[in-house]
């Protein structure tokens, strides 16, 4: 209880602790968006000509696309001309080790608590950091590579695995999905690729670090996980960006494929700049995260805190194909002051036997308007498919909305689906029985809304669950009393 | 679809309704409405489930004027209790009132159309309340009614006055000899004090098609209580969109109950306004669907003011190749703190071609509420049937039974006696259940 109440203490002095600036000098492109612009970053890459053909199919798709307009967020229009959709930190030679990395670069992992040297050596996380949309290091590559397991960056893997990158790269998501990840397939700069070898266990967390760091950039990420039969991983994400003005675009794209009696397990924390008191600046976070369970007993859990981003637009789904196969989405999504998020999941269920499982925790605080939206999609031959969704809201101030939109759609008699939501605020005997303890009402709310995520929190990998913790009480800060 | 915006354009040519009233107001923009938005299709977020157009696009006829029914086909389509009710008849769309049978005194129930309405005093209460659903639904479906609305009725509820006999509206579409639309619209006025059961049932007469899109608007007032049962067990080959749009303006308390058998494509559209702080509103639906039946509920109920509660529970039994699709919104505006509201959906499949589309969906802006909505999709519950088949009960009675005894929790929120038996009769023979 008291390291909760000085986390408090420390954070109420710290507006958003994760708000500097790098000073790496940037490789950049121009800002505008145009198919030379896509040539200069296959270019940049060295990407093959197949790579090259397969992003201007996207970007020629995307020109035919219109900006999504059915969430419940509000924000002005985004020019996408006035992005610069490559910012690459400058390294000037190949790298052979961790050491070589830019110090100041190494500054900013350590500032961000992810320090390479320690990841490496002592919380046995193998760490794939990405500045402004570029692959900076992966840490314990040469262990995982004696198992079979590749994991490294996207730009990488397109040069060095290329067979892979060909046979699943836009499988789960693709090109024209939306109007987002479209804009991703084409000017994607760089990203995360984990393969996982038929019947290997990973034994440690992967880890990717994502941070914007340069002015008026987006930062447009992709990541492919690919677990073969019977393996195991479990991947976390985190993401931080400095304290700006402007609104910045952050457009990724998440796609896993977990084949026969594979299992893949996603945890992220987002904590993307959410924009000050007054809603000025922040990050757009407009996020496609799809999973296929396309082999038998496959298992995709998503497990997701989400604190950060001014505008939120995300919906991580599993695609239950395989008989057996199994689907969960766990969330915790907070918002505070200006924010905005309209979150959920998509469960479509086309295996026999196939099951899902949706916590979602919203809470929203100040002037927020939080939004649940979740689909639950029952085919004809998904015999057997079975779903529980539960979605509750918590409303901290009279000034802040909590939303919830379920779609269900099931067209089995066997199916069995459940869905259950509440909206409620924090009970004043709840406060009364904390304060008669001793504990002031910030303490006391900190308390109750971790016991409210505490479904969400137990998902999450311990150094993780620390970290969100405290992310809790941080975002919600001085939004009680 | 575009037929159906011309049919309408034609009919208000043929005979022009012109003046600066309110109902030329709701004319005009009704026009530019139909005109912008037009029939909706399945982008349309509140139509995503619902193919409306296709059922519009037929060549339907306008046929007010002309109508060949009788004292004795009206006969047939009465429903029990009809000796002591007030009876409504409308052909067509439009009232009808040789047909039509008033028990109860001038200063109890006041009928008129809204065009005479306007010239009375009433007239304060038309031009304050006509139209507000249009706030609610800004589409070509609600629009159309909208431009038409200067043929409908004014039905008012005198205030302290507690109606012994219920209203019942007999909707008629006379699709003998062609395909029928019809556009119904009434506005209710329940005074204070007063309270009153409507009874509302649409039936078409002949095999061919029709199309019913109807709205009422009814307006409650301080201590006033509404109870409003619609009976929906039509043939095939018989659409609707039926709005009903009730502003609870006093202290209130209304009851809805709906129950839906047969039809081609429904779309129930009900709408809660708590304008005032302390109401209280009940809504039940039943849906015992077969064939292809298409059956769209979709409710809002949209709290306004502090203090009111809300209960939603609407039960589906969906076999064949019927579909079913609920849209229950809650909506709680920053002002209506301690406001209580519950939905819950729940459905039955008997088929593998059935299909169920349920979306309950909360918007709350206010901290100190207790909300909550769930919903269900499944089949009968294996060991419930198990335990009545180990006691000797035949498989098909005990289904029967179940299935039954999950309908008769709607069934029994009717409180009005002839038609809850009548109720209980038809839902009982759809489930081949044994009374």
């Amino acid at each position: 209880m008291s390291e909760m109440l000085t986390t408090l203490e420390q954070t109420a002095l710290s507006e958003y602790k994760y708000g500097w600036v790098t000073n790496i000098e940037a490789d950049e492109a121009p800002p505008g968006l145009s198919e030379d612009i896509v040539r200069f970053i296959s270019a940049k890459k060295n990407e093959p000509e197949w790579m090259l053909e397969w992003r201007l199919k996207a970007f020629r798709q995307w020109q035919k696309m219109e900006v999504p307009r059915w969430s419940n967020v509000s924000y002005p229009d985004v020019d996408f001309q006035a992005i610069k959709y490559y910012s690459a930190p400058k390294q000037k030679k190949v790298l052979n080790s961790l050491d070589e990395v830019d110090p100041e670069l190494r500054a900013t992992f350590e500032k961000l608590g992810i320090s390479l040297d320690e990841q490496k050596r002592l919380s046995g996380v193998a760490v794939d950091a990405v500045i402004d949309s570029v692959s900076v290091a992966t840490t314990f590559k040469t262990q995982l590579a004696e198992m079979g397991i590749i994991f490294c960056s996207m730009s990488e893997a397109i040069q060095e695995h290329p067979e892979l990158i060909k046979k699943w790269l836009g499988s789960v998501v693709p090109v024209t999905d939306n109007f987002y990840s479209a804009l991703n397939s084409a000017v994607f700069s760089d990203g995360s690729f984990c393969y996982i070898p038929k019947g290997v266990k990973c034994p440690m967390e992967l880890s990717t670090y994502f941070r914007i760091n340069a002015a008026g950039t987006g930062q447009f990420e992709r990541t492919l996980i690919v677990a073969e039969e019977g393996s195991y991983v479990s991947y976390l994400e985190g993401c931080t960006a400095p304290q700006r003005d402007e609104n910045q675009l952050h457009a990724a794209v998440v796609e896993i494929v977990a084949l026969d009696n594979a299992e893949v397990k996603y945890s992220t924390v987002q904590n993307w700049y959410p924009g000050d008191k007054e809603g000025k600046g922040g990050i757009y976070n407009f996020v496609t995260k799809r999973g296929i369970c396309s082999g038998i007993n496959s298992k995709i859990s998503w497990t997701q805190v989400e604190t950060g981003s001014a505008v939120t637009w995300k919906y991580p789904s599993v695609i239950l194909k395989g008989d057996n196969s199994v689907g969960e989405f766990y969330s915790v999504a907070v918002t505070n002051n200006h924010q905005q998020a309209d979150t959920g999941t998509k469960m479509i269920h086309l295996g026999k036997n196939t099951k899902s499982r949706i916590v979602s925790k919203g809470i929203s605080a100040g002037f927020s308007h939080n939004s649940y939206r979740g689909l639950v999609k029952v085919a004809p031959n998904a015999v057997n498919a079975r779903n529980f969704s539960q979605c509750d809201s918590l409303l901290l101030g009279d000034k802040c909305g909590a939303h919830t939109f379920p779609y269900i759609e099931v067209k089995n008699n066997t199916a069995q689906v459940e869905h259950e939501a509440t909206t409620s605020k924090i009970g004043e005997d709840q406060i009364f029985y904390c304060n008669q303890r001793g504990l002031d009402t910030e303490t006391a709310v900190a308390l109750i809304i971790n016991g409210f995520a505490k479904e969400v929190m137990n998902q999450l990998p311990m150094e993780f669950a620390v970290e969100a913790q405290k992310l809790l009480a941080i975002s919600l800060e001085g939004s009680v009393g | 679809m575009s037929d159906v915006k011309e049919l309408i354009k034609n009919k208000i040519e043929a005979t022009p309704f012109s003046g600066n009233g309110s109902l030329q107001a709701l004319l005009k923009t009704g026009l530019q409405v139909l005109e912008q938005e037009g029939i909706p299709t399945v982008k349309h977020e509140e139509w995503k489930y619902t193919r409306i157009a296709s059922v519009l696009n037929k060549n339907y006829h306008y046929a007010v004027e002309k109508t060949g029914v009788s004292k004795t086909d009206v006969d047939v389509v009465r429903l029990p209790g009809y000796e002591s009710a007030n009876e409504l008849v409308f052909v067509n769309g439009v009232y009808h009132a040789e047909l039509s049978k008033i028990l109860s005194p001038k200063d109890e129930l006041d009928i008129l159309t809204l065009s005479e309405a306007v010239k009375t005093d009433y007239k304060a209460i038309v031009d304050k309340h006509l139209g507000h659903s249009a706030q609610y639904h800004k589409d070509g479906i609600n629009a159309m009614n909208n431009v038409l609305a200067y043929e409908g009725l004014f039905i008012s509820v005198k205030k302290n006055k507690k109606l012994s006999n219920p209203v019942y509206c007999y909707y008629i579409n006379d699709a003998r000899s062609a395909k029928i639309l019809s556009q119904p619209r009434t506005l209710i006025h329940v005074g204070a004090n007063a309270e009153v059961f409507f009874v509302e049932e649409e039936i078409t007469l002949g095999t061919d098609d029709s199309f019913i899109n109807r709205i009422a608007e009814i307006v409650v007032e301080d201590n006033a209580q509404l109870h409003i049962y619609k009976i929906q067990n039509e043939d095939s080959h018989s659409n609707c969109v039926k709005t009903t749009h009730i502003r609870q303006i006093g202290v209130s308390k209304v009851n809805s109950v709906t129950l839906t058998l047969n039809g081609g494509m429904i779309r129930n559209n009900l709408n809660f306004i708590l304008e005032a702080p302390g109401c209280e509103s009940h809504m039940y639906g039943l849906y015992c669907v077969k064939g292809e039946t298409h059956i769209d509920n979709h409710t809002i109920v949209d709290n306004v003011q502090p203090n009111s509660f809300s209960n939603e529970l609407y039960k589906g039994i969906i076999d064949e190749k019927a579909t079913a699709v609920f849209n229950g919104k809650i909506f709680v505006r920053q002002d209506a703190q301690k406001t209580n509201a519950y939905q819950s959906n729940k459905n039955v499949l008997l088929s593998n071609e059935a299909t169920v589309n349920t979306k309950p969906q909360l918007e709350i802006f206010a901290d100190d509420v207790k909300c909550s909505h769930g919903c269900t999709v499944g089949r009968l519950d294996e060991e419930a049937l198990f335990y009545l088949r180990a006691r000797g009960v035949g498989e098909k009675a005990a289904k029967a039974l179940l299935l039954y005894a999950f309908a008769g929790e709607i069934l029994d929120k009717i409180e009005l006696e002839p038609i809850r038996k009548y109720a209980e009769e038809i839902i009982a023979e759809r489930l081949d259940f044994d009374l």
